[in-house]
């Protein structure tokens, strides 16, 4: 009998639940104040807001992300398939190259698509001695689904090649065993075992399209981020942008917890798989499959990478004005390692109590981490906003705060990709180091953070990537005048100077591709999927 | 050489609830300094759980745990498991994996105690193995490592859990034989924890009975096997078979004839008579082979009498017996008998 499933909590030292508490309450910052400030005037601005703008935004954005969702699946299952079950050749390569694109963001692909495709892209430079004059209007919603898709499929690809390298091929050999034809095979046992996985890819690339703010914002697609941030932008008068704010991080919360469920269900299916898969021949079919692999490498990596290339030649060709680099990297380089280490630490004994310890407040972190988890970037750094101006003026405007937003923000991830290293390792080992007469915090340094090593340097790099690509609050809570690499992005990209956005760009994808080339270097891709 | 400062223990009335399960419930086990003492039961009978709260990794919702006299676990008193001074040795050994054999071995003792590592390494047969790390080792060696790890602080007692479960049959034997001998070497109170009844049997000087959270008998081996005190508790120690009887004092009246009791008894009782103790040859009572099975060292006859249910002797295997064989036989052992409830 598992009598461990019903332990009850053992006492947790204060080394481990003072840094659970400060977890909780610096989750509860944002939503308090987001509920606080959007509710201040009362209720009229929501029911104004109701009979005004959200259901059409409402209607927009769920469109986005439900188009969005199916594109991504519909590239990233057969990707998923052909490089864990197919025998086409550089199974490896590919898999790195299909998810090296995580360390571009969504809206340095928007730039890329915009400067490809759009009314002053190379597309029309190359064709105007040709006659063209107008090409297919690429600002807009099919802009905004394609560019989503671009960025977003290697999240989803990641979660079903994960579910695909895990299942356990013993079920489907059973299944032949049993005089079942492989194709019935394929419809009874190995779909029905990607369900999970494909619902939560879709999931996934919900909640990354509703939160997405940059690439609608570039392509002038109309959601709730993009009119959020004009709202804060452009009005004196805060308290719209904050009730648009609450609607959608209930919006996705909502979202998140279905997730939830399909998470459990998820890992209920999960196995270790026990033997070599043998790889399905494609004979003919190679050459299609490899087409199809090029071009969704293509799309999310070379389309970007080739335009910026183009881009910055083009400007240095032309003496085109470029920014000063060398601040901006210097301050993004060093937010994001202050605040990998930071989050890091932070989320390091949060989920030794949560791994090791449970009770209510190590349930009540998780559920915090969850709530912030869903809360897309921009209206974190909104709620911090309201927060900084009240309550923290010493804070506000000061990098602090920028480090604050990101802590609160990716604690959420390096807590999943930290949980999930130690719930892998034995949680006996810290029973052994006790019975040999060590105490739990020396038993924490001398076994348990030892073996979770590569665990921690994989979150620590995890969180430095996405800090790194950070947008909304990254813009929004910057000091002044304190330069980023997204903050010149943007500037440059939203005033069409494509060779001046250029530069940073690349630069930021040559510091991101640091750390998703070490993960999957390592082979810790896996941590990502989070 | 240094020796360990064993200690007795004594848990008395201890009670371990998971919500509202009690896996254990009230149990009481008694072991004297330097004594190796079995706890065997069925898995879900709570005896791991016991060894857990006597090591301090589970709290008491009643009872209390002494160790040496002093309480260390009770509703009111816990001490915390790495100020217990009890070894634990762990069902998968838990050794940790990112340290060499001779790391794993002075984990817990102070600094620059090479020479205790030595002496241990030594005494596991394990001299040169120092700077291999545990994947590198066999399941025995791996277990050795385990057990010296254990003995190297001088615990006061130590606890092992399945200490044999995961070796195969031939190496069980023998690290039992070496278990044994470390262990007296060291003259350590130990409590292991086991399904298999004869590695309780073979290593243990008692045996505790463990069944639904409590421990029904602790009895010497020998005595658990011929003289158990219920019918439960004979059923552990080895196979059982009971049959009705009337008991006339030394002796009792069986459908296999009169059979010598080990305790003295009168009226009606349940016998017990386990297979190997059935005698089959010319012993006075006819019966007739049903089956037989072969199982190497010996067989199996199940045998039929009138008016009882089959029941099984186990012959050497070599002795000629076939379906339909009938056989005059009995049993030439003292045996227990219970009394008939009611």
């Amino acid at each position: 009998m598992n009598w461990a499933a019903l332990r009850p909590a053992r006492k947790a030292p204060a080394a481990l639940w003072l840094p659970g508490l400060l977890a909780v309450a610096l989750t509860f910052i944002p939503v308090f104040y987001l509920a606080l400030r959007s509710t201040e005037d009362g209720w009229s601005p929501w029911s104004r807001a109701f009979h005004t703008s959200v259901p059409q935004l409402l209607q927009r954005s769920l469109w986005l992300a439900a188009v969005v969702a199916l594109l991504c699946v519909a590239v990233a299952v057969p990707a998923a398939w052909l490089t864990t079950r197919a025998d086409i050749p550089a199974r490896r390569v590919w898999s790195v190259l299909l998810t090296v694109p995580l360390a571009i963001p969504s809206y340095i692909t928007a730039l890329a698509v915009v400067a490809f495709l759009g009314p002053k892209g190379m597309l029309q430079g190359w064709l105007e001695p040709l006659g063209v004059d107008r090409l297919p209007e690429v600002y807009g919603f099919w802009g905004a689904a394609f560019t989503l898709t671009c960025a977003g499929y290697p999240y989803v690809y990641l979660v079903v090649r994960a579910a695909l390298a895990s299942a356990d091929t013993a079920e489907e050999e059973a299944s032949r065993s049993l005089g079942v034809s492989p194709l019935r095979t394929f419809f009874a046992i190995t779909l029905p075992g990607l369900v999970p996985a494909l619902a939560a890819g879709i999931l996934l690339s919900v909640l990354y399209t509703l939160s997405d703010f940059g690439a609608v914002s570039l392509l002038n697609y109309s959601t709730f981020t993009r009119d959020i941030f004009i709202e804060y932008q452009s009005s004196f008068d805060r308290t719209g942008a904050a009730v648009l704010g609450a609607i959608l991080g209930l919006v996705t919360l909502l979202i998140l917890t279905s997730e939830l469920g399909v998470r459990s269900w998820l890992a209920r299916g999960r196995k270790r798989r026990q033997a070599a898969v043998r790889l399905v021949p494609l004979g003919r079919w190679g050459v299609l499959a490899l087409a199809f692999l090029s071009i969704a490498v293509s799309l999310a990596l070379v389309l970007p990478v080739g335009v910026l290339v183009y881009w910055l030649v083009n400007g240095l060709r032309a003496n085109a004005d470029f920014p000063a680099l060398a601040p901006a990297v210097r301050h993004s380089v060093e937010m994001a390692l202050a605040g990998a280490a930071i989050t890091v630490a932070l989320a390091f004994p949060v989920a030794i109590l949560s791994a090791r310890y449970g009770g209510l407040l190590a349930r009540a972190a998780e559920q915090a981490a969850y709530v912030t988890h869903a809360l897309p970037g921009l209206v974190v750094a909104l709620a911090l906003v309201f927060f900084g101006i009240r309550y923290a003026t010493g804070l506000y405007q000061t990098v602090w705060m920028l480090l604050l937003a990101y802590v609160i923000l990716f604690v959420p991830n390096a807590l999943s990709a930290l949980r999930g290293t130690l719930v892998r390792q034995p949680a006996n080992l810290e029973d052994a180091a006790a019975s040999l007469g060590k105490g739990p915090l020396m038993a924490i340094a001398t076994v348990t953070a030892p073996l979770a090593r590569p665990g921690l340097a994989a979150a620590f790099a995890l969180v430095f990537l996405t800090i790194m690509k950070e947008l909304p609050a990254t813009l929004i809570l910057s000091p002044p005048g304190y330069q980023t690499l997204p903050g010149l992005v943007w500037s440059r990209s939203t005033d069409a100077l494509y060779a001046g956005a250029a530069l940073p760009a690349l630069a930021l994808i040559a510091v991101a591709a640091i750390p998703v080339g070490l993960l999957a270097w390592k082979g810790d891709i896996g941590a990502l999927e989070s | 050489m240094e020796l360990s400062n064993p200690e007795p223990l004594d848990c008395a009335g201890v009670e371990v609830r998971f919500g509202s399960l009690k896996a254990v419930n009230g149990a009481n086990l008694q072991v004297a300094a330097g004594e190796i003492v079995a706890i065997l039961g069925r898995s879900g009978s709570g005896k791991t759980t016991l060894l857990r709260a006597i090591a301090g990794f589970e709290r008491v919702a009643a009872g209390e745990i002494r160790i040496g006299g002093r309480v260390v676990e009770s509703t009111s008193v816990s001490v915390p498991a790495h100020k217990r001074s009890v070894g634990l040795v762990f069902q998968d050994y838990a050794l940790f994996p990112n340290r060499t054999v001779a790391a794993n071995i002075a984990y817990g003792l102070p600094r620059g105690s090479a020479a205790r590592v030595t002496e241990l390494l030594r005494r596991g047969e394990l001299e040169g193995l120092g700077g291999r790390y545990p994947h590198q080792l066999s399941g025995g060696q791996q277990q050795r490592v385990a057990v010296l790890r254990s003995l190297a602080p001088h615990p006061r007692i130590l606890l092992l859990d399945e200490p044999f479960s995961n070796l195969d049959a031939a190496l069980r034997l023998a690290m039992r034989e070496e278990l044994v001998t470390i262990l007296r070497a060291e003259g350590m109170t130990a409590v292991l924890v086991t399904h298999d009844r004869s590695d309780a049997m073979a290593a243990a000087d008692r045996i505790a009975v463990m069944d639904a959270g409590r421990v029904i008998e602790t009895a010497t081996p020998l005595n658990l096997y011929m003289r158990p005190s219920s019918k439960e508790s004979a059923t552990y120690a080895a196979d059982a078979q009971f049959f009705p009887g009337v008991a006339n004092g030394d002796t009792a009246e069986t459908p296999l004839g009169t059979v010598r009791l080990s305790m003295p008894l009168r009226g009606g009782c349940e016998v017990l008579i386990r297979p190997e103790w059935i005698g089959v040859k010319g012993l006075g009572v006819p019966a007739t082979v049903v089956r037989r099975r072969f199982e190497g060292a010996h067989a199996r006859l199940v045998l039929s009498v009138p008016g009882i249910p089959e029941f099984v002797a186990v012959v050497p295997s070599w002795m000629a017996a076939e379906a339909n064989d009938s056989f005059e036989i009995g049993v030439n052992v003292a045996v227990p008998a219970f009394a008939t409830a009611g």
